[in-house]
């Protein structure tokens, strides 16, 4: 069976080395958050100035002065830490942050993500602080679907939307199937409810043994 | 220069037409939301304001935007499901839109208020944000030439100040606010409560009073 997007979120929430430093881009990958368990350690970070960041948290407990990066309320956990925004983005670039997670539109076998416009001449574009984690986290992981809703293949050659950054990610999760990417090129760690066979035939990216 | 303590009007009454105006906040945390409806009421326009996002609702920079003031927005995300008075100008082709990457954003500011001349910096190697732009490979690893951004005035929002002008945050709505208090000619900060001198302990001060102009005390 493919994951569902429960199953996706705990399966990298699993993999998530303890005690590591993570940011968990705004939207599936912020669902991770609820899959790690207390006794790993891991701390959060968030763009918009701060570490140890907990749950979001509902309206009636809400404080608007306390948000993540897609502006949802959250709570501060133990040792928690504020920092201004030249700071927040320094951690990221100077290497300090050892995991992140980010959704994207498309990944090529060589590493390049594109996840911040489609190039259709009507999007409004907008970045955030995807292209700073691209060049600065020490992995970059995503987690998407593997295929759009057209069926047709995010795990490519290269990338035909705009890139975010090149050659950054080194693992995709996916509902079908894990990649881990390195120099050598794609390799698949795990399938899920999909053979092997099937997968590189629906794939345009030559996969490694 | 001594900080000054007044009212929100008579804070922003120097901002004249054709200023770039760095404004504090990351969506609606830490938006100095009375500052910007004292400029609204002040008049200046054709302003260029450098801000992370573009407005949300119909309160703060959005209604900034509504009332026609603003002829370039430098941000890193305008998009937003709340963003409908951008978007608007947008697609009419009424505002222009500089995108900046979040954290060169907060980086050129950063080096406008530390004097600064460029930076080289990894974020947007490769990508349309660096075609046509100064590049270089130091150590093995390619950069991009980074100018800094300065503002005439910066509007944000701390959460205490004593009355010589140094600033404790509150929570994430200190986000922007310290490196744009560095980066502009005059900067003017909103606050919620304003304490006598010696009342903020010095290793908790965020914002030394150095970088503050003016103060309003908003409750």
């Amino acid at each position: 069976m493919a994951l569902d997007k429960n199953e996706l979120a705990r399966l990298v929430a699993g993999d998530i080395p303890d005690g590591a430093y993570v940011n968990l881009g705004i939207g599936q990958p912020t669902s991770i958050a609820r899959h790690l368990s207390p006794d790993s350690g891991v701390i959060l970070h968030t763009e918009n100035g701060m570490l140890g960041m907990g749950e979001v948290v509902g309206d009636e407990q809400a404080d608007w002065d306390l948000t993540n990066a897609g502006k949802q309320p959250v709570t501060e956990l133990p040792g928690a830490a504020y920092f201004h925004h030249a700071d927040s983005f320094a951690m990221m670039r100077g290497g300090h942050l050892d995991v992140c997670v980010m959704g994207a539109f498309q990944v090529s076998a060589g590493g390049d993500l594109a996840n911040w416009h489609t190039g259709a001449p009507d999007a409004i574009p907008a970045v955030g602080g995807a292209m700073d984690l691209a060049a600065g986290a020490k992995q970059v992981w995503v987690m998407m679907t593997l295929f759009t809703k057209s069926g047709e293949p995010k795990l490519v050659p290269a990338c035909t939307y705009p890139l975010t950054g090149k050659a950054c990610v080194t693992r995709v999760y996916t509902e079908v199937a894990t990649f881990h990417i390195n120099a050598e090129g794609v390799r698949v760690a795990a399938t899920y409810g999909i053979e092997a066979g099937e997968l590189a035939a629906r794939l345009d990216v030559k996969l490694l043994p | 220069m001594r900080t000054q303590t007044v009212d929100a009007l008579t804070a922003v009454k120097e901002v004249k037409d054709g200023d770039t105006v760095l404004v504090g906040g990351f969506g609606m945390a830490g938006m100095p939301v009375e500052l910007i409806d004292a400029l609204i009421e002040h008049g200046a326009g054709d302003l260029t304001i450098v801000s992370n996002n573009a407005g949300n609702g119909d309160t703060g920079l959005a209604a900034l935007l509504a009332a026609g003031r603003v002829r370039k927005m430098v941000c890193s995300f305008p998009r937003q499901s709340d963003s409908w008075v951008f978007d608007g100008l947008y697609r009419a082709g009424k505002i222009e839109l500089e995108l900046v990457p979040q954290g060169n954003l907060a980086e050129r500011m950063r080096a406008a208020g530390a004097g600064i001349g460029a930076f080289y910096c990894p974020t947007g190697v490769g990508t349309p944000i660096a075609e046509g732009r100064e590049t270089r490979v130091i150590d093995g690893r390619e950069y991009v030439l980074e100018y800094p951004i300065r503002g005439d005035v910066a509007l944000i929002r701390a959460h205490v100040a004593d009355r010589l002008g140094n600033l404790v945050y509150r929570k994430t709505a200190r986000n922007f606010g310290p490196v744009m208090a560095t980066a502009a000619t005059v900067t003017i900060a909103q606050v919620s409560r304003i304490v006598e001198v010696g009342e903020l302990d010095p290793e908790a001060v965020v914002t030394p009073s150095i970088y503050v102009n003016r103060l309003v005390e908003v409750a």
